[in-house]
């Protein structure tokens, strides 16, 4: 099918939807009255480690985390 | 194809008294939603191997439209962590479309459309409530049932406008300084964003 809507400026910039999806809300987050606020940020702390892998070994993994000391 | 699948069906009933060394009947398990000319081609390559099914033939019958327009819509209003309505009986529901405020009432036309941050209001009765939905999408289905899902949606009183105009005199700013087509793009949604809350608590 052809494209006949033009693209929203975010497409056009390279964004995908989901990302543009996950800024309007963390901006939406931040405008939060005070207790919910910190309860919406809560939610959404993420805590990942990561690690390539070369020769079928993993190497040293990367630890991504919003909870400091973890 | 399949919608021609009534048409191929009956034309193979009629023209099986013809051909009856390659139709042959179906077994009653499979389901009516089969493209018969498919089947009879198939059975002549391989005539020991039952045809392929098609996703078509596992999915449940879609719920009936109907006949007369319910009086009520059903939302079904979800977030990724909390659904906030559930199968809710109401009277109108008016969403952020990315065309434009839409008000949605019992027997609206099938549509999938886009959200755009701004608010939506759910009436039953004579209560509203409103939410500011940042973004997400509206399915409205044929039997009156709306899916409204959102990544982030709030009461109106839980947004603190000192917070949004602060955000919005920022991104506006950035907005000017941008540089990259990235920025520009960012700082954007920056901006649209928190005018969409303004207009929210100031109309």
């Amino acid at each position: 099918m052809a494209s006949n809507a033009a693209v929203p400026f975010w497409r056009a910039a390279g964004m995908t939807y989901i990302t543009y999806s996950n800024i309007c809300a963390n901006l939406v987050r931040n405008c939060l009255k005070e207790p919910f606020k910190g309860e919406a940020l809560n939610r959404e702390k993420v805590h990942f480690s990561i690690s390539k892998w070369a020769d079928g070994k993993p190497e040293k993994p990367i630890l991504r985390s919003d909870t400091p000391g973890v | 194809m399949l919608r021609q699948a009534s048409r191929l069906l009956s034309r193979s009933v009629t023209a099986a008294s013809s051909k009856s060394a390659t139709t042959r009947a179906f077994s009653t398990e499979l389901p009516s939603t089969i493209d018969s000319t498919f089947v009879e081609s198939w059975k002549k390559v391989a005539p020991n191997m039952d045809p392929p099914q098609t996703p078509s033939s596992f999915m449940k019958p879609r719920p009936s439209t109907a006949s007369s327009i319910p009086t009520k819509l059903t939302v079904n209003f979800v977030l990724p962590y909390a659904s906030e309505l559930s199968g809710k009986e109401v009277d109108m529901v008016i969403i952020p479309a990315t065309t434009g405020q839409m008000g949605v009432l019992p027997g609206h036309v099938p549509t999938i459309t886009e959200l755009k941050p701004g608010i939506m209001s759910v009436h039953e009765g004579t209560d509203i409530k409103k939410y500011f939905v940042s973004s997400g999408f509206a399915f409205l289905h044929a039997n009156s049932v709306a899916d409204i899902i959102a990544v982030e949606a709030v009461p109106l009183e839980n947004i603190d406008a000192s917070q949004v105009q602060k955000g919005l005199a920022e991104f506006t700013q950035k907005l000017a300084s941008a540089t990259t087509d990235l920025e520009k793009a960012e700082a954007q949604i920056g901006v649209e964003v928190h005018s969409a809350m303004n207009a929210a608590l100031t109309g």
